[in-house]
């Protein structure tokens, strides 16, 4: 590990202001994927600037009926959390698919939304990454192609992001509050990471010192009745090859509303417009969920090494949804 | 850059000068000689160094020192013994039922589940729980899944699993 810094502010301001005035500093947050990478070199910080007592740590309720989450709840306290597992249990059921107790005690909800990809080639210094090194080349494209992405991959990257809870908060629109240089703003979870595209070195579209303050759910009645089903090589502590987050609203057989996203597949959680397009006003049943599927899945653009994960991804998704459905027969 | 903390661990205090780069793991061994935590992968996979800190488990080959400074810290070889043997009930179970071979990820599968106990007890769900909102019940199938963070090389996890199911019931 090389050598760094290390501040721990009294207050945010300060943090921000550390972190934005030195171009090789980062937040500190548990460290567990940071500390990890700097141990790798992947990663090398010249300050560490300890925020995870500098965002709050508790789950509140908005006047629309929707939750705050504070950046610095640790993932086993809002998977445990009682209105979470009532309102929205696929958020629970997601952390829960993720990492191990250990690591769940102690990694924070902004943590979580900023880990870095484990593509095995981004983590391996002997081998090109664009997203480690840009412009030395993508080992995955003719390599290692299990955990690639199947859905908007750039030649120079096909790394998919690692988060199950991130795959859950994108089907609720959840909504990433953050403080940075410039004040503060707002995003759409579904538009905090990026696609690689030309800069794969950019996991999200945060600015240098921007720091993700909270996470807020919006009301959502039926995600009561959702689920996250993750697949993958190990039956735990094994990051996805392919996962389905879903929420279904289905009233005498029709479905009103659904609300789907897919993890494992993607350089972001990928959300499913086009099988929440299909869905709408079709009847509940697994001809729908298949058609809904296959129509997300138009847009699939696998590698030879991962082409399994458009038929995973569709069998996933019909198996999800028909057991939504038969919880509100 | 050196920093100096104190850390309380198996209920002695200590004041120790760490490079930022010590982890919490390397503050226990090399620099305080509490060896009871292991160094296995070093990389938060397989759980040897499973330490409890502020009374969760966690991996402290991840936690850099300097960012627990003031931490209360357990390791196995600080679990509370029962007066009958010196032994906690986790330590005397793993012997009876024979948990392990060669012993070298047996402290952080002790603490591990004592950790583990706890998050049960106060109602802490997992993935393959039944029901999300439920009691726990603590099967096989739960230890296993709650246990996943420890891995033994020696696969002597039947026989873990049957030493944790005892103690939980």
């Amino acid at each position: 590990m090389r050598a760094f810094r290390y501040e721990r502010p009294s207050d945010r301001a300060g943090a921000i202001a550390l972190v934005a005035g030195a171009p090789d500093a980062v937040f500190l947050g548990a460290g567990t994927n940071l500390v990890d990478l700097m141990k790798l070199e992947v990663a090398t910080p010249e300050l560490l600037v300890d925020v995870h007592r500098l965002t709050s740590d508790q789950i509140e309720g908005l006047p629309d009926g929707g939750l705050r989450i504070g950046a610095a709840v640790r993932n086993t306290d809002l998977a445990a959390d009682l209105t979470i597992r009532r309102r929205y249990p696929m958020l629970s059921q997601a952390i829960l698919s993720g990492a191990s107790g250990q690591l769940r005690n102690v990694a924070t909800v902004g943590g979580n939304l900023l880990q870095r990809t484990r593509c095995v080639y981004f983590q391996d210094l002997t081998t090109p990454c664009n997203k480690r090194q840009p412009k030395s080349g993508c080992s995955a494209l003719d390599g290692h192609q299990r955990d690639a992405a199947i859905f908007g991959a750039s030649e120079q990257c096909v790394a998919t992001h690692p988060s199950d809870m991130a795959v859950a908060l994108a089907a609720l629109d959840a909504v990433v509050r953050t403080e940075g240089p410039k004040g503060e703003r707002a995003i759409p979870l579904t538009e905090l990471h990026r696609l690689p595209g030309t800069q794969p070195e950019r996991d999200s579209v945060l600015e240098h010192g921007e720091l993700i303050t909270a996470v807020d759910l919006p009301r959502l009645d039926f995600a009561a009745n959702s689920h996250y089903r993750k697949v993958r090589d190990r039956a735990s502590y094994a990051f996805a090859l392919v996962s389905v987050a879903a929420a279904l609203d289905v009233v005498d057989g029709t479905v009103r509303q659904a609300r789907i996203a897919l993890g494992g597949v993607a350089h972001k959680p990928w959300r499913a417009y086009e099988a929440e397009r299909e869905l709408e006003g079709a009847p509940a049943t697994e001809a729908s969920f298949r058609a809904a599927a296959e129509a997300e899945l138009e847009g699939a653009r696998p590698l030879p090494g991962n082409a399994f994960k458009v038929a995973l991804a569709r069998n996933t998704m019909v198996r999800v949804l028909s057991n939504l459905t038969e919880g509100q027969r | 850059m050196d920093v100096e903390i104190s850390l309380r661990v198996d209920g002695l205090e200590h004041r120790v000068l760490v490079d930022t780069r010590t982890t919490l793991l390397d503050a226990l061994r090399e620099r305080l000689g509490v060896t009871s935590a292991k160094k296995g992968c070093d990389h938060g996979q397989c759980g040897a160094c499973t330490v409890l800190v502020d009374g969760r488990r966690l991996n402290s080959c991840l936690a850099l020192a300097v960012a627990h400074d003031g931490a209360e810290i357990v390791t196995a070889a600080g679990l509370e013994a029962t007066p009958a043997d010196g032994l906690h009930p986790l330590q005397r179970a793993f012997i009876e039922h024979d948990a392990f071979q060669c012993g070298y990820c047996t402290p952080g599968q002790i603490v591990s589940a004592v950790g583990m106990l706890q998050e049960a007890a106060a109602g802490v769900p997992s993935v393959v729980s039944r029901d999300l909102d439920g009691e726990v019940v603590l099967d096989d199938e739960e230890i296993r899944e709650r246990m996943s963070g420890n891995l033994c090389r020696c696969a002597a996890y039947v026989n873990i699993v049957t030493a944790i199911a005892e103690v939980a019931r």
